[in-house]
């Protein structure tokens, strides 16, 4: 078992096939992490180096555990303290830097979109792309099917909403490829001024800017983050009147069907994106999106490690 | 020995006729506290096949689970490709319990190895013991079963194939050269 690629770098490296196998495998790893000696000696003597030039807790927490549970040596560089930020050198020369000393795996987040891929020319390491500009996160995406085929127990057909900032953000550019690639049906909500021009016909999606209209035929409802410290506020007046036109509360899911499930990549804006009472309620799957990242990380880096002999 | 024409080294009525033997073995060791965990893929069904016996003989049913060791094998820088990992289900603490590995076919007891450090994993075992419908000699390790359905002299070139329900559509064990 093997994936098609050397690299994740974007959905659009997988095929159909990998992200079924990405699932499987992943639905076994999720019981390690249920386990009270939560390590298995997989991929032992394996290096990988998490290379967050950009903030980072969830993702990088997620693959470092990923990286543990699996045996696998992992070292971390971050934005700070690194000879990158502070003394001038460059992406190119930091990877050479590092390819210098053997990794087997770089897990790579920047904040310009195609650094990861700039990255993957410079090494003979694997690379995933774990969040690039206003890119892509493919990991998240995957994170994100694999949650939603565990409540839902299957994927093609479904309908998913995906309302918020989509014009920033690259979970939802993640999102979109991959649940078209599944065969899903998107529609996408949100302030006018945060929806990208042209998604439709870029991505396969369908445009509502009130996403009440579809709202009742929804099997899952996707919220993306209100991204402060992206855009400041210039997109739209006030967090208030957000929450008013866009932010999800029980009153507005009145309509919705009985088993509708609530996403969010996090972190959460409560009362912004969706009311505490929402996030916290039976319909949130939201932790359940943190559980599977680290069952989605430890499948990827198994999978991608399975290459061993340096790919075609 | 092996015959590599049209007949089985075990017809179903053979290994249902061993499986009850070595259901009789174990509970002669003792049943209290001790449970049954086949190996996947085909020792899942013969560790349920065996428990099928015990209980049906002592009236009194043993526990089951089942165990994947792709993840602890020993050759994983060696394949060219990731082995496929299915979920382990252990629906009992390990810790105190006395366990029965099942597997088919005992060769370079590579696999026990990796099963032995799996359960580690899982708890502190009372003890490990191991039951193989097919021991075929060619040991690479210091591993033996505690029982043993049929033990058989093979040469390197033969495969030992055992079929067994409901993985496969009936229960047979095959001796043939590889081709």
């Amino acid at each position: 078992m093997r994936l098609s690629t050397r690299h994740i770098l974007s959905i659009n490296d997988l095929t159909k096939k990998d992200v079924l196998t990405i699932l499987q495998t992943a639905s076994s790893f999720k019981e390690i992490s249920e386990r009270p000696i939560k390590k298995v000696p997989t991929l032992r003597g394996r290096t990988v180096i998490n290379c967050f030039f950009e903030d980072s807790t969830r993702t990088r927490l997620s693959f470092e555990l990923a990286e543990k549970r699996l045996s696998a040596d992992s070292s971390n560089i971050g934005k700070s303290g690194s000879a990158m930020a502070g003394k001038g050198e460059t992406l190119l020369d930091t990877v050479r830097n590092i390819e210098a000393m053997r990794p087997d795996i770089l897990v790579i987040r920047h904040s310009v979109a195609g650094a990861p891929a700039q990255a993957a020319e410079a090494t003979n390491a694997h690379v995933i792309n774990a969040g690039d500009g206003m890119h892509e996160h493919p990991t998240q995406a995957l994170l994100d099917l694999m949650t939603i085929n565990e409540a839902k127990g299957r994927i093609k057909g479904l309908k998913v909403g995906i309302v918020g900032d989509i014009l920033h953000s690259r979970v939802a550019r993640s999102d979109m490829l991959l649940f078209r690639k599944m065969g899903m049906e998107l529609f996408v909500g949100g302030p006018p001024t945060l929806i990208p021009f042209g998604v439709e016909e870029a991505f396969g999606v369908t445009v509502c800017h009130d996403i009440g209209e579809v709202l009742p035929k929804l099997d899952v409802l996707m919220l993306l983050r209100v991204q402060r410290e992206r855009q400041g506020e210039q997109f739209f007046p006030s967090g208030r009147e957000y929450a008013r036109y866009f932010g999800i509360t029980d009153e507005k899911l009145k309509g919705a069907r009985e088993d509708l499930i609530i996403m969010h990549p996090g972190p959460v804006n409560r009362g912004i994106e969706l009311s505490a009472a929402v996030a916290d309620g039976p319909r949130s799957v939201i932790l359940d999106q943190v559980t599977c990242g680290v069952a989605v990380r430890m499948a990827v880096l198994y999978l991608l490690l399975g290459d061993t002999h340096g790919g075609e | 020995m092996a015959d590599s024409k049209g007949k089985p080294l075990l017809s179903e009525k053979e290994m249902e006729s061993e499986i009850t033997r070595m259901a009789r073995e174990i509970i002669s060791d003792g049943t209290e506290n001790v449970a049954l965990l086949g190996i996947i893929t085909r020792g899942v069904p013969l560790a349920d096949w065996i428990a099928r016996k015990i209980e049906s003989i002592q009236h009194k049913p043993v526990e089951v689970g089942s165990l994947d060791i792709n993840l602890y094998r020993d050759d994983l820088s060696e394949v060219s490709e990731q082995p496929v990992v299915r979920p382990t289900e252990i629906p009992f603490a390990i810790d105190g319990k006395g366990i029965v590995l099942v597997d088919d076919v005992l060769y370079t007891g590579r696999t026990i190895r990796a099963a032995m450090d799996a359960i580690i994993d899982f708890g502190r075992p009372r003890f490990v013991k191991l039951a193989v419908v097919i021991d075929r000699g060619w040991r690479e390790l210091p591993i033996q079963a505690d029982y043993v359905g049929k033990k058989i002299k093979t040469t390197a070139d033969q495969n030992v194939k055992v079929m067994v329900k409901p993985i496969d559509d009936r229960n047979e064990i095959w001796v043939k050269r590889q081709k």
